[in-house]
């Protein structure tokens, strides 16, 4: 199979899903002519002109706003956020606009629209352009969030974003734009709400989550040398969450970590975690772990930098704590 | 003047004036007997201009209101019923139940709901003028405001980009002359319309107790609209007769009694709109009161019915979170 970039996969998703419906149209900022500081979107203006590649002002509010009514009135607008971090410059537009109006009004109207941002610290972008916020619109009824791993991942999912007939925030990792993986030529779309099973194992669960799917596969590679066999699963999306698929490894396992770049408390992890304590308890041979970024803002020196999220190593050394039972007591 | 020729539309336009002051009337005696859940916001005093303007509009026209929004969902068409259903938080209302007074939107009228973020369906209205123009639709979408939301940073960030792509909106300003509790003096330095016009976008000022000089104006803006000369502003001068919400009461720390009386007796948009019906002969009294005892029919029947109506099962709270998808659009090839 050929390998694409995950910026390619995304590209060529949207431009899949601006073919096949004409009410698509993209919106942000320098998202037409630049193709966007990634250059994730290059080429689109090209094939589908200024009118359905709008490059906007420098008003977050306001173009997601737009999207907001331009979804409510029959189109289906993919808006561009140039960083995850500027999600707290639109939270009244989609957490209390674009999330709220199909339960407001009873049914009656509905917000498709697709909010595609990234996440993802070590690019030495410091405080203001580091952060992984997803847990911040995971928080949120009404929302969908979905958090694509690889490019196959970033592909499938984007493309069901689209046709989805609600307000999906989709979180790219923007360390990963450059990264290939196979991904088939013919059409497919990943289902919302569907975990992957990366890595069959049968001694510990590591429930990771976009950058972090790597990181415990790396991970799960050191363990299995020494004889232990980690299972990896990506949830693709955390609002729906395959709780199912989650709970059948863990009763299998009887360990679990969960792994997520946005800041521990409060986060992703805890989420996950306390689902599996109160629906798997009595399965367990040892605590839920949380890993998430540290509770700090993100340091630019690249020494503090990269101690504050998860790698490979740290999973290793708790996945081995677990499996030995030195953690049983941790308290 | 032509009132002759247009006699059905200067009666629709007071019967709909009479319909928005007599629900109000309603829902603050709802209130005050503490029939009603919640709290609400009067739009009594207003009526001239959510009428003028929604008279000059159609059904696939679009509308964002606010959270002092019944004035113009009844002035975009909708029914007392299902209104006073939502206010009691029925499930018969308009969102059954799930929106109430201050999310009231009727999608059959184009009336894209109220809005309790003060500023917060500015984005919405813009968006909507966005798609129609990308889909070549002709319809036009007003934005109603009030003065307290011209203070919000998102108007000037949608404004700009409505003229730059000569977006189909007409963004009215409702002043009333306070934002909440206070004065509009104290929150807005220089002039509204100048604001408007810093974007290249053409303003207007009109009096808002006027309905057919509303109604003239927006006639002619939503015309220029559909041939694409958007967006427009317009401030139109008004003055709310109840307090910021149905319980503020004592006012005078910020507006005087006599103030308000001046408004109602000399410049009450009904009366003199009455009187203009009666002085051109479209109506006599003796019609025009009938029409107000219809009117008032109409209201206590669906207030009535509103008050035997069913609540939502409680197996509805979490319906409506999350739109269907329908599974076939999502396989490959669809």
């Amino acid at each position: 199979m050929r390998e694409i970039t995950l910026s390619r996969a995304v590209n060529e998703a949207i431009a899949e899903e601006m073919r096949r419906d004409p009410t698509t149209f993209l919106m942000g900022e320098d998202v037409a002519e630049a193709g966007t500081p990634f250059k994730v979107l290059s080429g689109l203006v090209e094939e589908f002109g200024t009118e359905r590649v709008l490059d906007t002002p420098i008003s977050e509010p306001g173009f997601v706003g737009l999207a907001v009514g331009a979804a409510m009135t029959g189109a289906r607008p993919i808006v561009d956020l140039m960083f995850g971090d500027f999600l707290y410059l639109v939270m009244d537009q989609l957490c209390n606009q674009a999330a709220k109006q199909h339960y407001m009004s009873g049914g009656k109207l509905t917000v498709p629209m697709v909010l595609r941002t990234n996440l993802g610290a070590t690019r030495r972008s410091a405080a203001q352009h580091s952060q992984s916020l997803q847990a911040l619109v995971a928080h949120i009824p009404g929302l969908k969030v979905a958090m694509p791993s690889s490019a196959y991942e970033a592909k499938g999912l984007m493309k069901t974003a689209v046709r989805d007939n609600n307000p999906v925030v989709i979180f790219e990792d923007k360390l990963m734009y450059q990264d290939k993986a196979p991904v088939p030529e013919e059409e497919y779309l990943i289902p919302f709400g569907e975990a992957n099973v990366k890595r069959e194992g049968r001694d510990i669960t590591l429930i990771a989550t976009s950058s972090m799917v790597q990181v415990a596969e790396k991970a799960a590679e050191t363990l299995a040398a020494e004889g232990i066999e980690a299972e990896v699963i990506d949830p693709r999306t955390i609002v729906p969450l395959d709780e199912a698929t989650l709970l059948e490894s863990v009763k299998k396992t009887s360990r679990a970590i969960v792994i997520d770049e946005g800041h521990q408390s409060y986060g992703v992890t805890a989420e996950i975690a306390s689902r599996l304590n109160e629906k798997a308890f009595y399965h367990l041979d040892a605590p839920v772990l949380r890993m998430g970024a540290m509770d700090v803002p993100v340091p630019f020196s690249p020494a503090l930098e990269d101690i504050t999220v998860p790698a490979p190593e740290g999973v290793a050394d708790n996945a081995r704590r677990l499996c030995a039972g030195e953690m049983i007591h941790a308290a | 003047m032509t009132a002759k020729t247009n006699t059905d539309d200067y009666l629709r336009m007071y019967t709909q004036m009479v319909r928005i002051r007599t629900f109000e009337d309603n829902a603050n005696q709802l209130y005050l007997s503490a029939k009603m859940p919640g709290l609400t916001h009067m739009y009594s005093g207003e009526e001239a201009v959510a009428v003028g303007i929604c008279e000059a509009l159609t059904d696939s026209d679009r509308i964002t209101s606010t959270h002092r929004g019944h004035g113009h969902c009844v002035a975009k068409g909708a029914e007392f019923r299902q209104m006073f259903c939502e206010l009691l938080g029925k499930e018969e209302g308009y969102c059954r139940g799930k929106g109430g007074s201050m999310h009231i939107a009727d999608q059959s009228h184009g009336n894209l709901g109220a809005n309790a973020i003060v500023g917060g369906s500015m984005g919405i209205a813009t968006g909507s003028a966005l798609r129609a123009k990308l889909q070549g639709a002709d319809d036009v979408t007003v934005c109603f405001f009030g003065d307290g939301a011209t203070a919000q940073g998102l108007w000037y960030e949608v404004m700009n980009m409505a003229a730059l792509w000569r977006l189909p909106v007409i963004y009215a300003c409702e002043n009333n002359g306070y934002s909440e509790y206070t004065k509009t003096e104290e929150i807005a330095a220089g002039s509204i319309t100048a604001r408007a016009e810093a974007f290249g976008i053409e303003a207007h000022r009109v009096d808002g107790q006027d309905v057919l000089a509303v109604n003239e104006l927006a006639q002619t803006l939503a015309a220029r609209c559909r041939k694409g000369e958007g967006p427009f502003f317009v401030e139109l001068m008004t003055y709310r007769y109840h307090g910021h919400h149905v319980g503020d009461i004592n006012r005078e720390y910020y507006r005087s009694k006599e103030e308000e009386a001046d408004w109602k007796e000399n410049r009450d948009p009904i009366v003199r709109f009455r009187g203009w019906l009666v002085a051109q002969g479209i109506a006599t009294e003796d019609e025009i009161e009938a029409l107000n005892a219809q009117v008032k029919q109409d209201a206590k029947e669906a207030v009535t019915y509103a008050e035997a109506a069913r609540y939502p099962d409680i197996s509805e709270v979490d319906m409506h979170v999350h739109a269907e998808t329908d599974p076939a659009t999502l396989r490959p090839g669809a």
